[in-house]
């Protein structure tokens, strides 16, 4: 009797590669991946950048001091804020200019309000990433609409603010501006807890974030990441607190950290910060001093010969300006340590082994901006 | 993944947005309702005052762009500067304000205004004669406090009840 041989059936696929971007509405703006993929699984990642390269770094050495600064808001346009007082950091650090009391305390205001209407939007936008689409990401861009209208009170305009100065910050805030930030600080946490009760135990999200996307902490660490990302795989490391720039060391607060280090560790960090950040603000707004808000800096700003590096907790990461000066009206070298650019080094670890549906929820939750990333 | 229960989440969700549903909207139809902005608004023009300005080009030096143009002679008679040009190329100016604030006259504003699209590119190069403050073009309050304290109060989305329920 002939035993019939079963055939085995193998099958093998050839690995090939799928260009993702640079013009896909999920990549936040013109960013490419280059996957090589065997059937869904994603088996490796390349990042290509450069899309955006506007030279912005080239640009500011040819400009005084005080003319980067509208340059700074074009670099991550979604926490301009943040770069400007980093920027100005960087300056007075390498000037020795010193800042008034007010001017401190209103910098902080200013910086922890972007921190939240950035969260909200890195937010909103890995949720729409995951398929709860844009029912979230709109109820944020609503909250974030509340602090643009107090953005747009002090400087006079919703993206590209210029206001920071070097040695303080460009006017006093309107006497309208506290009571409608004490308003806003009533009615958050509220919101808030709306977005909680919305998709904090959402079965699909859940099945969807938990455990994709892992960073380990040791890598993390390695690869220089900071800011959610990096606390969401566990480490406590916050600059606002290792370092403790401006007045950040008077404030009470805690550092969110997560667990696994997985996507939605990383939106929970996020949405913790926000409630941290509301803290801060309730704090700086008891105890804002009177009085000057500039102090005297000469319109061409001539610093020694040396160099700097300003640095703070920027809602996306460690944001650094490092400058050096040769004496003139401009700098030298004006470099930029873009949070996003380095945590996205992090994202073929990542991804790989992971399917390609799951490719964009993982990049969607480092948060990154373009911007910032090719400058 | 497991859940005990499954369901329970996405209906806690639900009840989210059929709230939602309840509420009035807080967006307004823009070109027939309009909310006021900022009483510091960096609108779209630059406006100049003839009187105040005495040529001194600090402006010029402060923009980054190079988008004012200035050019001056002397009057001998009354030994002061007279300015022949002054120009602002608003397709190029980023309404940065770093001009008005350099200014050390007082002289140079930003305007209130913030509809200046127009159809040729020609039009948007504002000359001596363009850029004088008239009732229909303001002048913003930014960087001058006094003037801010004139025009309407910003609307404010958080001044806004419609649509809220969270008072704490
Ligand atoms: S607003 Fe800025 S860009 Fe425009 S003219 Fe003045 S300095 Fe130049
Ligand atoms: S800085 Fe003021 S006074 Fe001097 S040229 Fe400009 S507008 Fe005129």
């Amino acid at each position: 009797m002939e035993t019939t041989k079963t055939k085995e059936i193998v099958i093998n696929t050839e690995p090939f590669v799928v260009n993702f971007g640079p013009a896909h509405p999920s990549t936040h703006g013109v960013f490419r991946m280059r996957m090589t993929l065997d059937g869904e699984v994603i088996m490796d990642m390349e990042p290509v950048f450069g899309y955006l390269h506007r030279g912005l770094e080239k640009l500011a050495e040819e400009r005084t001091y005080t003319s980067c600064i509208p340059l700074t808001d074009r670099l991550d346009y979604l926490a301009p804020m943040s770069n400007n007082l980093a920027y100005c950091l960087a300056v007075e650090k390498l000037a020795g200019i010193a800042v008034p009391e007010r001017a401190e305390y209103i910098r902080v205001i200013i910086a922890e309000l972007q921190r939240i209407a950035s969260h909200l939007c890195a937010v909103g936008f890995f949720l729409n990433d995951c398929g709860a689409f844009m029912t979230p990401v709109l109820y944020m861009l609503r909250e974030r609409e509340r602090i643009l209208d107090l953005f747009d009170m002090v400087c006079g305009q919703r993206l590209t603010y210029n206001y920071m100065r070097v040695g303080g910050v460009s006017q006093d805030i309107p006497e309208e501006f506290i009571p409608a930030l004490k308003k806003f600080l009533k009615e958050m946490p509220g919101w808030l807890d709306e977005y909680e009760r919305l998709l904090k135990d959402n079965e699909i999200l859940l099945a969807r974030a938990k455990g994709v996307g892992i960073l380990p902490r040791d890598l993390a660490i390695n690869i220089g990441a900071s800011g959610p990302v990096l606390r969401a795989s566990g480490v406590r490391w916050d600059i606002r607190r290792a370092d403790p720039y401006s007045i950040y060391d008077r404030f009470e607060f805690d550092i969110p950290v997560g667990t696994a280090g997985d996507c939605y560790d990383r939106y929970r960090v996020r949405v913790e910060e926000m409630r941290q950040s509301l803290r801060i603000l309730r704090q700086a707004i008891k105890d804002l001093p009177r009085g000057e808000v500039r102090s005297e800096v000469p319109h061409l700003i001539r610093p020694p010969i040396g160099e700097a590096y300003g640095h703070l907790e920027g809602p996306r990461g460690e944001l650094g300006f490092y400058l050096v000066s040769d004496g003139s009206i401009a700098p030298y070298r004006f470099h930029v340590r873009a949070p996003t650019f380095i945590n996205l080094t992090a994202l073929a670890d990542m991804m790989r082994g992971w399917k390609i549906a799951d490719a964009i929820l993982i990049f969607g939750s480092i948060d990154i901006c373009m911007g910032e990333v090719d400058r | 993944m497991k859940f005990e229960r499954y369901g329970i989440g996405i209906a806690k969700g639900l009840s989210v947005t059929i709230r939602h549903l309840l509420r009035r909207p807080i967006t307004t139809q823009y070109p027939e309702q309009r909310l006021n902005p900022s009483r510091r608004t960096r609108g779209n023009e630059l406006i100049w005052d003839k009187d105040k300005c005495t040529g001194c080009g600090t402006c010029a030096k402060a923009c980054h762009i190079g988008a004012i143009h200035i050019s001056t002679s002397t009057n001998q008679v009354d030994n002061k500067y007279e300015v022949q040009k002054y120009e602002v190329d608003t397709g190029y100016c980023i309404f940065c304000g770093l001009c008005v604030e350099a200014c050390p006259f007082e002289a140079l504003f930003l305007s209130y205004d913030y509809e200046c699209a127009r159809y040729r590119r020609n039009d948007l190069l504002h000359d001596k004669e363009k850029m004088v403050e008239t009732p229909e073009r303001k002048v913003s309050g930014y960087f001058y406090p006094k003037r801010a304290a004139k025009l309407p109060k910003q609307s404010l989305l958080v001044d806004n009840d419609r649509g809220k329920r969270h008072e704490r």
